[in-house]
């Protein structure tokens, strides 16, 4: 154990997001969670690709790679198989993990190498001034869409999901009680933790998770779900999730209206994957929360120790190499040109 | 060369070949894409080099998978230049073609020479099968051939013949007719069957039932060619070993010889062997490779796409591996923008560009050397990179461990430019030995003392900046792709200060230049009336057409270029002693628009882009047109 301290983890240089963004939250979750799980500088490798967001790892006092826009993970999964030892992180935003970085994030997460990517979604692109991305909610008007975008947007956690992502969360950038045992969950997972933070933009979609976030009305609109527990929510208490009666699908209930009970409610179960399906997508239409917390996590098997399977079990040295590389050379036919062969 | 290029050949010390069919034998099987082909042709060439010829191959399929059979595009063949003097080229003209089709026939009879030798299988010349190879007429019957020695053979029904016996259906005898096919042409060129059956029964030590019909009509097609009343113009080949140099040796493609050479690259660097790819032809057979030398500590990611493999490799460079790439000319074109991450963030890291023909997806199975461009320019901003290219197959296993060494020192990407043909030819190899000096370790030192460590501080001589390796105490930096503050490493936007890392990464190259082998004369004079200067694979049409020339006593001399960017430094005083210079290149004149740019000496190009090496009548046309017949 180190007795590392959170701002150790904070690196010399100012922090350059604009006042007020929700980066800054997810920084400060971040430095707590490594100290207190007593993480090493030196063993932790933050890897972004391009984006307000992706600035993060230059904000860490650990090793840090900011890459090229949408392919961090693909550097991470390099970094991460030359040495399984290394605790990465993938940090992206909706536009450079969904967008042009899609492929790579579906496959990341299909793969399941143990690393952690973290996703900020602010459903704008922050960076390049306030294009709409992938999340952004249909009509949103933007420069890039004066009369308001027609595009569905995508739902990263669905996203996930669909991808074969064994660990799936989602957390809102301010919420501290919420992000720092996910992120404390993601780095304990053997496997790919997908972690998608809700984050406010105030620059170019300012307020866009303020339903969610509000101290008064929040907890009307989101439910924070966790294993073995049912799924109560509300400013009250009463409200509750269950499954739809005689059909597929869930549905949001009274407590105490209709006879509902606690009973009727459903209890979260992580390893459950279609009902991680339907929480990620319950949000969607009004009168539903939106999910945060763990919805989904079922340990796999995972892709570095699987890609191991027939290394030498010792690196080998370069003499042993040479002489396996020779062996290996001459285990094709080869024949000896002599003196009396010439 | 440093790497011991030199070592590991013996083609510079073999006589030039001269007389067809005396000196050496170029023979073609043709068939359909079913009929065994690439195996026939990969057998005798095998038993060639065993024997102790130099050869030169050139395998040729079709780009369709599942070509219709009897079809010409669905074609396969397969060149074998045999010879006991240096062949270095897979010839120009077919001495001797094996057609197992029509379609065949049609697809090679023209180059074979006149008087060649046209063995026929005459069972597969059915009408229907006459007319889908778009020939008029019967063309064994309507005259069309005399200027060839024709052999029609009833091949499949002798094949069938020959197994009746082992109980095997019709169509699984008929199966075996390449071998049939083999063991005449083994009879040909007075060679036994014994390495042959060696291998089949290795091959299909599972199927002894397999094993043993193959080598029954390897032995039919052998013994037919022993006791059947051959016309009398069909004489037996007599090729005999070749001079080479003493020493082990086996037979390697260039595709199998990059990937070992680069994981010794990687081990006497003493590094551990990364390799991210995208399957793409030709460079496939990269991935392949490596996969197989896991047990040997070599790790391969299959990725999702260029980018990301390239991506992986560059993760896996920072994480203190050397990172390697592979790809043919689409791939590399994905690739573009993280080449230049690795340039900006200074790793080492390897980018094997295996060309084939045109842009785009283009001529997937045709070679060219197209990309010269796309390799030394093809960025965006100042991202010099260096690029080195082999000549032949027998150099890339040397050229792999060149490019781990050039990598590692300079701390850079650096491209190395092979192409099909170089990818899918197979010469005799002298097998390398590592106590060889030639293989003296270059082992990488990566910082661990944080006392005065700056990410970005360079090493005057080779412009190296420390590599520190996540994992490493106290060395924790960030890197990144936007332009770094000068030593520290922290991004920066200063105009000045780009400036001078833009001078910086130039010097890099500048240092390299300073650290290769000064370029030498291939063959002929250091001075002279006529240069002809090649990179890559149009080396062996080149050298054999100009050491034929200078036999005749013309001032010819053959310049080859292994480094192509940054240039040897004497380069331009060299090819200043000459009259004219003359670039011979499959691409639209590349190397010539290059140095054109780099150097006041008038060089000339010649181009051939039709999907196959130069043949060396076409070069010695350049001469011949050069300094007069
Ligand atoms: C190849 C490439 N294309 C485009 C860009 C421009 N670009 C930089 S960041 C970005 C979008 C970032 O949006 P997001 O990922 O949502 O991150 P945010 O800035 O909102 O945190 C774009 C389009 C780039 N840097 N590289
Ligand atoms: S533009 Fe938006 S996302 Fe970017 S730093 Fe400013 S507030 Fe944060």
């Amino acid at each position: 154990m180190t007795d590392l301290k959170p701002k150790d983890f904070a690196s010399s240089l100012d922090v350059r997001w604009c006042p007020g963004c929700g980066d800054y939250a997810v920084l400060k979750s971040l430095h707590k969670m490594l100290a207190d799980t007593g993480a090493k500088l030196e063993d932790t490798l933050c890897v972004s690709g391009i984006g307000c967001s992706s600035r993060l790892p230059y904000y860490m006092a650990t090793y840090g790679f900011h890459t090229i826009h949408g392919r961090a993970p693909a550097i991470a999964s390099g970094a991460k198989l030359a040495n399984p030892e290394l605790d990465v992180w993938v940090f992206t935003g909706d536009g450079d993990g969904l967008s042009i970085g899609g492929n790579h994030l579906l496959h990341a997460l299909r793969r399941n190498l143990d690393m952690q990517i973290v996703l900020f979604n602010n459903q704008i692109y922050g960076l390049t001034k306030g294009q709409y991305s992938p999340t952004s909610q249909k009509g949103v008007r933007t420069p890039s869409s004066p009369g308001g975008t027609v595009e569905m947007p995508l739902n990263p956690a669905r996203f996930a999901i669909g991808a074969g992502s064994k660990f799936i969360a989602r957390s809102i950038d301010t919420q501290a009680k919420v992000l720092g045992p996910i992120l404390e969950a993601a780095r304990a997972f053997d496997g790919t933790a997908f972690v998608e933070v809700l984050q406010n933009c105030v620059i170019f979609n300012d307020g866009v998770f303020d339903h969610l976030k509000d101290k008064k009305q929040g907890p009307d609109h989101t439910i924070v779900v966790e294993h073995g527990q049912p799924m109560v929510f509300g400013v009250n208490k009463d409200k509750g999730i269950r499954a739809k009666a005689g059909g597929f699908g869930l549905e949001v209930v009274s407590l105490d209206v209709g006879g509902s009970t606690e009973a009727d409610l459903l209890v979260h179960d992580e390893t459950n994957h279609a009902l991680a399906v339907a929480l990620a997508e319950l949000g969607e239409k009004d009168g539903e929360p939106t999910v945060l917390g763990i919805l989904f996590r079922e340990p796999a098997t995972e892709f570095g120790a699987a890609s191991r399977v027939g290394l030498p079990e010792k690196p080998l040295s370069m003499n042993e190499k040479l002489t396996r590389l020779s062996a290996t050379l001459r285990a094709a036919e080869t024949w000896d040109v002599g003196e009396d062969a010439a | 060369m440093q790497n011991g290029l030199e070592h590991s050949t013996a083609m510079h010390e073999l006589p030039v070949s001269q007389q067809p069919e005396v000196d050496y034998v170029r023979v073609r099987f043709a068939g359909d894409s079913g009929d065994g082909i690439q195996m026939t042709g990969t057998r005798l060439a095998e038993s060639a080099a065993r024997f102790g010829n130099d050869i030169a191959t050139f395998p040729d399929f079709p780009a369709d998978i599942r070509a219709p059979s009897g079809t010409i595009y669905g074609v396969s063949a397969y060149s074998l230049n045999i010879g006991h003097t240096e062949v270095d080229t897979f010839g120009d003209e077919t001495d001797a073609l094996v057609a197992l089709n029509p379609a065949a026939l049609r697809k090679y009879l023209e180059g074979v020479k006149q008087n060649g030798l046209l063995i026929i299988d005459m069972d597969a010349f059915t009408e229907r099968s006459i007319a889908k190879a778009g020939f008029s007429g019967n063309p064994l019957e309507d005259g069309s051939l005399t200027s060839f020695r024709v052999l029609p053979l009833e091949i499949t029904s002798n094949t069938e013949k020959a197994l009746k016996e082992t109980g095997l259906s019709a169509k699984d005898a008929r199966r075996c007719k390449n071998m049939w096919t083999l063991g005449l042409v083994l009879w040909l060129f007075e060679r036994s069957t014994a390495d042959v059956e060696h291998w089949i029964e290795q091959k299909f030590h599972k199927k002894p039932e397999v094993a043993k019909a193959n080598i029954m009509a390897l032995q039919a097609g052998h013994l037919y060619g022993e006791v059947a009343d051959l016309p009398p113009d069909v004489s037996r080949y007599r090729i005999q070993p070749a001079p080479l140099m003493e020493g082990e040796y086996r037979s390697i493609n260039g595709n199998e010889g990059m990937a070992y050479g680069l994981y010794a690259g990687a081990t006497l660097a003493n590094l551990e062997l990364f390799y991210g790819s995208y399957p793409i032809t030709p460079a496939s057979p990269l991935l392949h490779t490596v996969a197989k030398l896991k047990e040997l500590g070599a790790i391969s990611f299959q990725a999702e796409d260029e980018i990301a493999a390239i991506c992986a490799a560059i993760g896996a460079s920072y994480a203190g591996h050397l990172g390697v790439t592979g790809s043919s000319g689409p791939g590399i074109a994905l690739k573009t923008e993280a080449i230049g991450l690795a340039i900006m963030t200074e790793l080492p890291l390897v980018i094997v560009n295996v060309q084939r023909g045109g842009p785009s997806t283009g001529l997937p199975t045709k070679t060219e050397q197209s990309d010269l461009f796309q390799a030394i320019w093809g960025r965006n901003g100042d991202a010099p990179l260096p690029v080195i290219a082999p000549a032949h197959p027998g150099e890339c296993f040397d050229m792999g461990v060149e490019a781990a060494k050039l990598a590692t020192k300079h701390m850079t990407p650096l491209m190395v430019l092979t192409d099909g043909y170089i990818a899918n030819a197979s010469a005799p190899w002298k097998l390398p030995d590592f106590s060889d000096p030639a293989y003296e370790p270059f082992p990488v030192e990566q910082v661990k003392d944080p006392n005065g460590f700056l990410p970005y501080d360079h090493d005057p001589e080779t412009m190296a900046r420390p590599w520190a390796v996540p994992g490493t105490a106290e060395l924790m930096h960030r890197i990144g792709g936007l332009e770094k503050q000068a030593g520290s490493g922290n991004i920066s936007y200063d105009g000045e200060n780009h400036q001078l890392m833009t001078q910086i990464r130039a010097q890099k190259l500048e240092a390299i230049a300073k650290s290769i082998p000064l370029q030498h004369v291939e063959s002929g004079k250091t001075t002279g009336k006529l240069a002809l200067l090649g990179w890559g694979s149009s080396w062996g049409p080149i050298r054999v057409a100009a050491r034929r020339a200078e036999l005749e006593g013309k001032s010819v001399s053959h310049i080859h270029l292994r480094h192509l960017w940054p240039l040897p430094p004497n380069l331009e005083e060299l090819l200043s002693g000459f009259d004219r210079v003359i670039i011979p290149e499959m691409n639209n004149g590349q190397l010539a628009t290059v140095l054109r740019s780099q150097m006041d000496v008038p060089v000339e190009s010649v181009s051939c882009v039709k999907g196959r090496p130069f043949l060396v009548r076409e070069i010695a046309k350049i001469i011949d047109d050069a300094l007069g017949a």
